[in-house]
């Protein structure tokens, strides 16, 4: 612990790092995975396309999607895109679950009240069937956040930033104190991230606590 | 890619891909055994009580947002290097996820079955042994399978601090700017990971009692 009170700068430098490449991924994930997921809640033929297919991509290792993207998308290896791009993939591999469980879930009278109101399709989800749907894709949510900011420490062992830098100098050093930092912070970071979603789930979903 | 993984240079000896292949399926058979051993019956114990079920939710999210890199560097530098330090990395990994499925699947056992089993005189370890255990076995596989894929998937950084696997292509190809041998490896690794998986689905067909099956998934009626 003393060694993040006695490096503080490297300390905070890290953590921007670790936190870009951790949230990055969650925003874009979690933006691609509700067209797909609403898609996968209307239709079987897109559940039985997508499904496998995010299954299969939870498979690759993260270490080896890292490696691996550099030489699909052409650009360095000591590029963060090469971290933003597999965990945004593993994020909507998560999410398009999620999205679609809790799609799916929205009572058919509710979908029904809001058409018998008038509802256009568009603003019917944007009102009605997304905000019923938030609980369980909070939850998901929460999951592939904690996984990604656990994750993001992968890239270090290709030499990318992030916490994961102090794990592979404090390797070479052999400073167990400086490896014991970033799994501290990591730990905090991903508790911090997970508290946070939960109180805005119940800060977002204020009729899930009603007439408790 | 393909020239590297097909070159038959590649294939025979102690660093060849067979020999590669089985490591790493060694890392993680073991892994999961050690895992199974203490998260079963710790999932087990409080979902049949119904005490300190916070305590289980609370420590699975804790042990899953641990980094395993670095808890393999952590007892490497404690106890050096060799196999030890990555059993440490991999059992932690695999710990919540089994420990979350058994509960869960403990819990979910309806309880009229419970109360039955209770009613035809059977003791408490029988409740748990022949009743709640039985019926909770999809959930406690899956767990267990998503701990699997898991494991497959981080034995690979074992590599990293100089143990077997097939992690060893992946960062003996990083090493030396060998993307052939960088890319073998990882496609390698996704294979395993999808064939331990068909596995433990053979192994839960076999096992699991065809009444519990879902409708519609598959299960032969």
């Amino acid at each position: 612990m003393t060694w993040i009170f006695e490096n503080w700068e490297r300390f905070w430098e890290v953590t921007e790092v670790h936190l870009r490449l951790s949230v990055v991924p969650v925003l874009i994930g979690f933006v691609l995975s509700i067209p797909l997921g609403w898609f996968a809640s209307r239709s079987a033929t897109a559940r039985a396309v997508l499904f496998p297919l995010a299954n299969v991509l939870f498979t690759i290792p993260s270490i080896a999607l890292i490696v691996i993207t550099p030489v699909l998308i052409g650009v360095k290896i000591l590029d963060e895109i090469n971290v933003i791009v597999p965990l945004t993939i593993y994020t909507v591999a998560l999410m398009v679950r999620s999205v679609a469980d809790a799609l799916s879930a929205v009572p058919g009278h509710v979908t029904a009240a809001a058409n018998a109101m008038g509802f256009r399709p568009l603003r019917r989800f944007l009102v009605v069937d997304f905000p019923l749907a938030l609980p369980v894709t909070i939850a998901g949510l929460r999951v592939a956040t904690v996984s990604n900011i656990s994750m993001v420490s992968v890239g270090a062992l290709v030499g990318l930033g992030g916490y994961g830098q102090l794990f592979t100098e404090g390797y070479q050093t052999d400073n167990s104190a400086k490896v014991f930092a970033g799994l501290i912070g990591t730990v905090v970071l991903a508790a911090l991230a997970d508290g946070l979603l939960l109180l805005v789930g119940r800060v977002l979903t204020p009729w899930a606590r009603a007439g408790r | 890619m393909g020239g590297w993984l097909f070159d038959p240079a590649h294939w025979s000896g102690t660093a060849g891909i067979p020999a590669r292949l089985l490591e790493h399926l060694g890392y993680t058979l073991m892994t999961l055994l050690i895992a199974a051993v203490i998260a079963i019956p710790l999932g087990a114990f409080v979902g049949h009580t119904g005490k300190g079920g916070f305590v289980v939710v609370g420590l699975s999210n804790v042990l899953r947002a641990l980094p395993t890199t670095a808890v393999l560097i952590l007892v490497v530098l404690w106890a050096g290097l060799g196999d030890f330090p990555v059993y440490v990395a991999l059992v932690l990994l695999a710990i919540p996820p089994i420990m979350a499925g058994t509960y869960a699947g403990i819990r979910a056992v309806d309880p009229v079955a419970v109360d039955a089993a209770r009613g035809v005189g059977m003791r408490e370890w029988g409740v748990l042994t022949n009743v709640e255990i039985p019926n909770a076995l999809p959930l406690i596989y899956g767990g267990f399978r998503g701990a699997a894929l898991q494991v497959v998937a981080t034995a690979t950084i074992a590599a990293y601090t100089g143990a077997g696997g097939l992690g060893r292509f992946v960062f003996d190809g990083l090493a030396l700017q060998e993307f052939g041998q960088m890319l073998a490896g990882a496609v390698l690794v996704a294979l395993l990971a999808v064939l331990v998986d068909l596995g433990f689905a053979s192994l839960q067909r076999l096992t699991v009692s065809p009444g519990l099956r879902p409708v519609g998934t598959g299960g032969k009626r």
